[in-house]
């Protein structure tokens, strides 16, 4: 399968990536790792008549890390974080990056071009909305450093402006006693997942959880942070009750729509089941056990 | 079109053979190997970035060549099916695959083929469960995927030794 015809421009920088999508206007688009723009422009439902290649760029694919930061650059791809040493820190991290479609998907697509194209069943966005998270932006008038929280506005939508492009997305280290986990289920590997949650805490010396971070994804326009089902961990005793509390929260909390990824009952049935997953593996990794996390098959 | 897309001028290098030629932006990997260099070993499947049929390795890296287009391979190498063998000799995967009945109709076997070699690059003593993870990009409708199991086993362990 053939996508229309378009024009194509190779940047050797971001500001001339920027300056190119300012100047070609709408029907520009940009060309990251291509996982999801290419299938779609084949299907013709993209048809952008002029793609801006970032591949070419130097330097814009690198896992650094400092004694309170990780920065990750735009065109890293999601095989280069499941393989780097910081992925072994933070298992949360491992959970997504080794899981997202298969190994041909995560040999091209990119951390910067998952978080732009802001699907609603991204795995990158819940993860990192459990930590704490930014991406820093270029565009025409200059770089700004946007929150993530503030990052994703609607489904495909975030608030980058014209011409605006990730450079790099930066992710504050968990304090000591802390632990994640990611979980998401799919039919199979190429797909996305029917319905995936992600859970972040901190316990103290005496097993109460200090911090509770928890974010869903695929059962809404954007991945949902369930305010009360964090109340429900925080403060307290990670047991059976304020697990089932925080999982009934969560069920709530999701808006899922029915799809061929499973029905709306299927979906938040799901949440329920993941975030008792999660929480539990989270708070065995805060205690420094070394547990499985990622994503599920059928 | 309203106005002409001009080509791309581009260098790769496709199982060790240096190519240079221009080519529409959009034109695919895939249709690079097979209607310009025809090489038609790599197989179109799905064409949706499923099924894992068109894998080749891109830079060392499998990739699925339906879902790149061939200016992003401009000073690169490929890697296809069509490299494996040296002279007349099956590549050990290859051999693999034949010897344990890794295949039935054979048309998913190219892409599952390069992957298992990303797979055993990466990974030489791998687990069962980590080559049901590795190969889980390529789809297989005749085998059930036992006897590549199988295959991919004898073939790492023919790496052994």
């Amino acid at each position: 399968m053939y996508s229309r015809p378009f024009h194509y421009h190779r940047a050797k920088s971001l500001a001339e990536a920027s300056a190119l999508l300012a100047q070609l206007g709408e029907g520009a688009r940009v060309l990251a790792g291509g996982q999801s723009l290419i299938p779609l422009m084949k299907l013709r439902l993209a048809s952008p008549t002029h793609l801006v290649d970032l591949n070419f760029i130097p330097k814009l694919s690198y896992v650094e890390k400092d004694s309170k930061t990780i920065r990750l650059g735009a065109m890293t791809r999601h095989t280069d974080i499941e393989s780097s040493a910081v992925a072994q820190e933070i298992p949360i991290l491992k959970d997504c990056a080794a899981g997202i479609a298969d190994v041909q998907v995560r040999n091209r697509g990119t951390l910067g071009g998952s978080l732009a194209e802001a699907d609603p069943s991204g795995d990158w966005g819940p993860v990192l909305l459990t930590l704490s998270t930014q991406v820093r932006a270029v565009g025409p008038q200059g770089e700004r450093t946007i929150q993530l929280s503030d990052f994703f506005v609607d489904a495909y939508t975030t608030s980058l402006g014209p011409g605006e492009l990730v450079r790099e997305v930066v992710v504050e280290i968990p304090p000591k006693n802390s632990g994640g986990a990611y979980l998401a289920f799919k039919r199979c590997a190429p797909v996305y997942a029917s319905a995936s949650v992600a859970v972040q805490l901190t316990l103290d010396d005496k097993n109460i959880c200090r911090q509770a971070r928890m974010a869903l994804g695929c059962v809404g326009l954007t991945a949902i942070r369930p305010g009360e089902a964090e109340r429900a961990l925080q403060g307290q005793t990670i047991n059976r009750s304020s697990i089932e509390a925080a999982a009934e929260a969560a069920r709530a909390a999701a808006d899922p729509q029915p799809d061929m990824r499973g029905s709306a009952e299927l979906k938040r049935e799901l949440v329920g089941v993941l975030v008792r997953r999660a929480i539990v593996i989270a708070v065995r990794r805060a205690r420094g056990e070394r547990v499985e996390g990622g994503h599920i098959y059928a | 079109m309203p106005e002409r897309i001009a080509r791309v001028p581009i260098r790769v290098k496709v199982n060790g053979k240096d190519y240079s030629l221009e080519v529409e932006p959009r034109l695919l990997l895939v249709d690079l190997l097979r209607e310009e260099l025809d090489l038609t070993g790599t197989h179109v499947g799905c064409d949706t970035t499923y099924c894992g049929a068109c894998t080749v390795l891109l830079n060392g890296a499998s990739v699925k060549s339906c879902t790149v287009f061939a200016v992003q391979a401009d000073q690169g190498e490929v890697l296809t099916v069509e490299g494996l063998a040296e002279n007349d000799k099956l590549h050990p995967i290859q051999q693999a695959f034949a010897d344990h009945h890794g295949l039935q109709c054979g048309f998913c076997t190219p892409g599952l083929l390069l992957s298992t070699l990303q797979l055993l690059a990466k990974n030489p003593h791998p687990s069962e469960q980590e080559i049901r993870k590795g190969l889980a990009g390529n789809t297989c409708r005749c085998t059930g995927y036992q006897n590549i199991l199988k295959s991919v086993q004898a073939a790492a362990q023919a790496g052994r030794t």
